[in-house]
């Protein structure tokens, strides 16, 4: 028989959208589907090698704030220089407090599960990215080469 | 009900991380073997029926104890 298969396309590149594409990827491997994932525009910033990614309060109504900051806080206030970083460390706290794996840890059960990942070599140009910023065991190509394997998926979905 | 030939200690750990590790571990572990989990993450009892549906190991127990969760299961 053979496996079943998925395919995701990840375009976001912020801390909490790094989540669905990962959790999504290794949990289908652990199943055992086979996942390719797509990586393109911001998406890239989950292939980085050192991972910076934040989460940011700004133009985000549906962010649950500390101490119900949300409530009281002016919306401009969420552009203040810093709010960004301040967001990002209380997001991780609580993440690790809740047993949340790290992305950098999810990334790496997707490698150990053999997620096939590709970053899109358009973007990855666009940006002026260089291969040496990525991890390793990951590919480049573009958007025939997702249907590849899109073209046989029993599950597609766009992150 | 059946021993269990090994124990994940899953507690504290949240979706889908229960669900990886005893993917892991039931890799090391040969047929008919019975694997014991504990969690506390609520969500993995709905989460640990449909894994073992979808891969084919069966789930011989599924039970709340002192606000743990305690699963065993079976590899296929």
């Amino acid at each position: 028989m053979s496996n079943k298969k998925l395919s995701i396309i990840a375009t976001k590149g912020t801390l909490d959208w790094a989540y669905p594409p990962f959790i999504l990827a290794s949990t289908a491997a652990a199943l055992g589907y086979d996942v390719t994932v797509f990586f393109t525009f911001y998406g890239l910033q989950l292939l980085k090698r050192k991972l910076c990614l934040q989460v940011s309060p700004l133009g985000n109504p549906g962010m649950p704030m500390p101490m119900a900051m949300d409530k009281w806080f002016p919306v401009i206030g969420t552009a203040m220089p810093g709010m960004q970083s301040i967001m990002t460390m209380m997001m991780k706290n609580k993440m690790k407090a809740k047993g949340v794996a790290s992305v950098d840890e999810l990334r790496g059960l997707c490698l150990e599960a053999e997620v096939k990942m590709i970053a899109c070599q358009m973007t990855v140009d666009l940006f002026d990215m260089k291969k040496d910023d990525f991890i390793s065991g990951i590919s480049f190509g573009g958007a025939a080469t997702f249907f590849e394997y899109a073209g046989e998926s029993d599950v597609s979905l766009f992150i | 009900m059946a021993n269990a030939d090994k124990e994940l200690d899953a507690t504290g750990l949240n979706c889908p991380l229960p669900i990886l590790r005893a993917k892991k571990s039931l890799g090391e572990m040969t047929s008919g073997q019975v694997l014991r989990i504990v969690a506390t993450d609520p969500g993995s009892v709905k989460d640990f029926e449909a894994f073992a549906k979808q891969t084919g190991n069966s789930l011989l127990e599924s039970k709340e104890e002192g606000g743990k969760f305690v699963f065993m299961l079976k590899k296929s």
